[in-house]
């Protein structure tokens, strides 16, 4: 494979359900995660004859917010469209959705990847509704679909990229920013796993540093960011092969095999829908006025971008230590309310990045989840400034808090973890480590330095990590040096 | 004078006074439609058991003191409108079997107004056609002659009233299907200002035309029963949230000093010379009733038959994509695929206006012809539209024939679509425009009923009702059922 003499050309679009209390145009529950199937229906969003719908003024102030957010410009009025396509998860036959007024355009965000901060420009961000869910089920040798329409009206944000970016691991990073704002604002729950936030990819490859675009493949179903990157890999390579097998890369739509890691063709151009789109005669148009928008500016919260400005500035970190502490939700809020706590911003922005993420990554779990609070790490850190527990036994509490939740001074207490700095005590174990190593005191003695630490190491076994390390060190020397 | 020949007014006077129990006038009208309607053809579904519960009801409910609008008046839905626990087939084979669990906003308010449910009543499929020959059950008669179609499409709901087979009806206008067949069959009919009856449970043929209204046999009783439909619905956001009139009150007044504009355009060729001498009688009429009428000219008129074909079609095209045998009414058996199973039961379940029209409007939509077709046909409303704005800005109503013939044979029209939609030339425009436009007959041609169309300004129900309220008195038509 050679993809470095081809470049991809990527762009996204994402459909993000948002968080709203009801649905889009009916007044049904939209939080039908784990309810019994067609439990959260009525007439509208069942789509039976003689309905009507009516638009949730909330879900499009959470798509105003979004699009604030991604810099868009909110143009003076949009409108609904409806498009047209069969499936029998589309209850009405038609989506309503919005073409050429959506409610915000033109805006873009950034993402921190190969080595700088990149700007992926935003299309559009407009609003629609989801459809039902179709499950397929074969039993007894027969197979047969039902269907949910809890899911159906619920409404979705769908943010349209442009074909800004050129790697896999950027569109993982653009996915995973994209949910970090919706977050951030609460207009999504943004998980992946649950459907909250559900990608579709294009991509096509050119020589590199040619100015013409390859053919365009779009590849749907990808249901997190770790996939949109693997498909993207896998499809960089396939089209690499194709173009150097001397085949041709055909304009089609390919489904994600998340178990086989592969993309599989689903239909090609010819097959493509004409979606017949025209202005929803249901639905007045919407007027944004500027009153409306500022207020929803003003209520806006604090964006990962301004939160890491604002880190640089107030506690003097780095571009990088500020990315890493506002790129997930609640990191920062933490990382702040023990700043509060502890003047030592640096030193807490270590902890969080290598410790506290340490255990996010191998419990694979959020923030939110653990029973670690500010408060901890803060008693943890002022353990360890007073000398009370080496940095060693630090990071066991640290899991144990992780774990249990109980405060770091009762861990240290029950277990035992206190620091020995008695210098009596420690000066008899160090004499027994130098009976026991004869060899590395001689080595000590004619002036080889990693002999010492050797010693030392033996201590802090002995002691099970508990001896002071400074303290230890300054009696073997002076043992060895006067003897 | 028998109960059904009784006006909603004097019904109402009857059953105030106590002459007359809700339980007897139901029983009047069930037991006529019972006698006349397996000639007559108007109701798809009667509702007895409901209608004598109903009427039970209103009797307790006045017994004890209560009044309302309509208390115990018997009327009829068109099949269009969703009633709860009552099949409702908007005249089409593929809604077979619907019992929608809700009921249209339009049947909510007239029972909360205490009328009495006679049933449903028949209309042309999904409302698409002039005669309501386009049923997929069956044909209903004109009540004037039973060898002649009611108009349509809401057929049903006209020659009910027209038969004395329910007090008042309610009947829906996309293009004329209130105004056209209240013309034929010689009643009161009203489309009022699109968004002025809320929409909401009235199955959708085009929905930035579609608005319901009532048949009745005075204009006096109209106006009742406009009040009681119309207003703002917070489930129908294209309904005007304009606070209702008292429309009966607005009924009444003199024409005196009121400026009256006559498109030219709407005598069109092929017109009836009977309907053209019963219109120009009209107007003398009214001229004598102190009413200054003059000629306009609504220039972009001869467009609006063209524009409404791709119009309405289109928005059919995507409101009647939801029947697709899946969720409701009728699905064919023996499909392979998911495909299969669409063709065969829109094959089967649709009739040939109907796919006609879904046809017309998908190819309208289509990539490559929108901007032909159907962005053109919206620029073509505006102009209409404009015609209408710059003539209210002289006129305070204008007054034109309904139809330019009577009720024609059944069948005569039937292989010509062309023909058929042309019947309906003079409604399409006001329908396009949103405006109100009310049928009242004004005299007879070769013994059929010639209707005189009174157009408004948005929201000008008030006017309107006022001219036909004002030339009904005047004129030498007498409401009068027909003998059958």
């Amino acid at each position: 494979m050679s993809t470095s003499v081809y470049e991809p050309v990527i762009g996204l679009e994402t459909h993000v359900q948002l968080e709203t209390k009801s649905k889009m145009f009916c007044a049904c529950s939209a939080a039908y995660a784990g309810a019994e199937p067609n439990t959260h229906v009525c007439p509208v969003c069942l789509g039976m004859p003689g309905v009507l719908p009516v638009i949730n003024r909330r879900a499009v102030e959470f798509t105003l917010l979004s699009g604030l957010a991604l810099n868009c410009e909110v143009p003076d009025a949009s409108k609904f469209d409806r498009k047209n396509y069969p499936y029998p998860d589309l209850l009405k036959g038609y989506q309503i959705s919005q073409y050429d007024l959506p409610f915000t355009v033109n805006g873009w965000l950034t993402i921190d990847v190969d080595g700088g901060p990149h700007r992926v420009g935003i299309i559009r961000a407009h609003l629609e509704e989801d459809t039902a869910k179709l499950i397929h089920k074969r039993e007894n040798g027969a197979s047969h679909t039902l269907m949910d329409a809890n899911r159906s009206g619920v409404p979705l944000l769908e943010i349209v990229s442009a074909p800004d970016i050129r790697s896999p691991t950027a569109a993982r990073a653009y996915v995973q920013k994209l949910r970090l704002i919706v977050q951030t604002l609460g207009v999504s729950t943004g998980n992946m796993e649950e459907g909250a936030l559900r990608c579709d990819v294009n991509i096509s490859i050119r020589p590199a540093g040619s100015e013409p675009l390859g053919v365009k493949v779009e590849i749907k179903n990808l249901n997190s960011a770790r996939s949109v990157q693997r498909a993207l890999e896998y499809e960089i390579d396939r089209q690499t092969r194709a173009i150097e097998g001397g085949q041709q890369v055909i304009q089609e739509t390919r489904g994600w095999d998340e178990d086989r890691g592969v993309t599989v063709s689903q239909r090609t151009k010819e097959q493509a829908h004409d979606y017949r789109y025209f202005p929803e005669p249901d639905l007045p148009p919407v007027f944004l006025s500027p009153d409306w928008i500022d207020g929803l500016r003003q209520q806006m919260a604090e964006l990962p971008d301004a939160r890491r400005e604002r880190y640089q500035r107030e506690f003097g970190l780095s571009h990088y230590d500020a990315v890493q502490l506002t790129s997930a939700l609640g990191v920062g809020t933490f990382f702040e309310q023990a700043v509060a706590l502890y003047a030592r911003p640096k030193v807490t922005a270590n902890w969080i990045q290598g410790e506290l993420f340490r255990v996010l990554r191998e419990r694979d779990t959020d923030i939110q989840e653990l029973p670690l609070t500010p408060e901890h790490l803060v008693e943890l850190l002022v353990l360890i400034d007073d000398g009370t527990i080496s940095q060693a036994i630090a990071k066991q509490v640290f899991d144990d808090v992780a774990t249990s939740g109980r405060s770091p001074r009762t861990i240290v207490a029950e277990r035992g973890l206190a620091q020995i700095s008695d210098a009596t005590e420690l000066e008899r174990m160090v004499a027994e480590a130098i009976a026991a190593n004869p060899q590395a005191a001689a080595d000590v003695r004619a002036g080889k330095a990693p002999a010492l630490g050797f010693l030392t190491g033996q201590v802090m076994k002995a002691t099970r990590g508990k001896a002071n390390p400074a303290v230890v060190n300054q009696i073997l020397k002076r043992l060895l040096d006067t003897a | 004078m028998e109960l059904h020949e009784l006006t909603v007014l004097r019904a109402l006077d009857a059953l105030r006074s106590r002459e007359v129990s809700s339980v007897e006038l139901t029983e009047a009208y069930l037991r006529r439609i019972e006698s006349l309607d397996h000639t007559l053809g108007a109701y798809l579904t009667v509702t007895a058991a409901r209608a004598r519960s109903d009427a039970r009801r209103a009797d307790e409910l006045r017994r004890r003191g209560d009044d309302a609008p309509l208390l115990g008046v018997p009327v009829a839905l068109k099949d269009i409108f969703c009633t709860n626990g009552i099949e409702t087939t908007c005249g089409s084979r593929i809604l077979k079997g619907f019992v929608p669990p809700y009921d249209a906003t339009v049947a909510t308010r007239l029972a909360e107004a205490g009328a009495v449910l006679l049933g449903k009543t028949n209309m042309d499929e999904f409302a698409m056609g002039s005669s309501t020959e386009n049923s997929a059950f069956q044909s209903t008669r004109n009540p004037w002659d039973l060898a002649r179609v009611p108009g349509g499409s809401s057929g049903g709901s006209a020659a009910a009233v027209a038969a004395g087979l329910a007090a008042a009806s309610l009947g829906t206008d996309t293009g004329g299907s209130i105004r056209q067949p209240a013309a034929l069959c010689g009643v009161v009919g009203f489309k009022p200002t699109y968004g002025r009856v809320s929409r909401y449970g009235m199955i959708a043929f085009a929905s930035s035309l579609d608005q319901a209204g009532p048949f009745t046999r005075t204009v006096a009783d109209c106006a009742l029963v406009l009040g009681v439909i119309a207003g703002h619905d917070p489930s129908d956001s294209t309904a005007l949230p304009d606070p209702v009139p008292d429309y009966q009150a607005s009924a009444d007044g003199e024409l005196r000093g009121l400026h009256v504009g006559v498109p030219d355009e709407y005598f069109v060729a092929g017109m009836e010379p009977g309907v053209e001498r019963a219109v120009r009688g009209a107007l003398d009429t009214l001229t004598e009733l102190g009413a200054d009428v003059r000629p306009v000219s609504m220039p972009h008129t001869s467009y609006a038959l063209a524009a409404y074909y791709l119009i309405a079609p289109a928005e059919a095209s995507a409101n009647l994509a939801r029947y697709d045998g899946v969720k409701y009414g009728y699905r064919a058996p023996n499909a392979n695929t998911t495909l299969d199973a669409y063709l065969r039961t829109r094959g089967e379940g649709f009739g040939p206006e109907v796919k006609r029209r879904i046809m017309l409007g998908t190819y309208a939509l289509s990539s490559g012809y929108y901007d032909a077709y159907y962005v053109k046909a919206q620029k073509i409303r505006t102009l209409i539209k404009a015609d209408f704005d710059r003539a209210f800005e002289s006129f305070d109503v204008l007054v034109a024939p309904t139809s330019p013939t009577v009720a024609f044979p059944l069948g005569a029209k039937t292989a010509d679509p062309l023909a058929m939609y042309l019947s309906d030339v003079c409604t399409l425009p006001v329908s396009l425009a949103g405006l109100p436009g009310l049928n009242v007959p004004c005299g007879l041609a070769d013994e059929m009923p010639v209707g005189l169309q009174i157009i408004g300004p948005a929201l000008g129900e008030e006017t309107v009702l006022r001219v036909g309220a004002a030339y009904e008195r005047a004129s030498a038509w007498q409401p009068r059922i027909p003998e059958i």
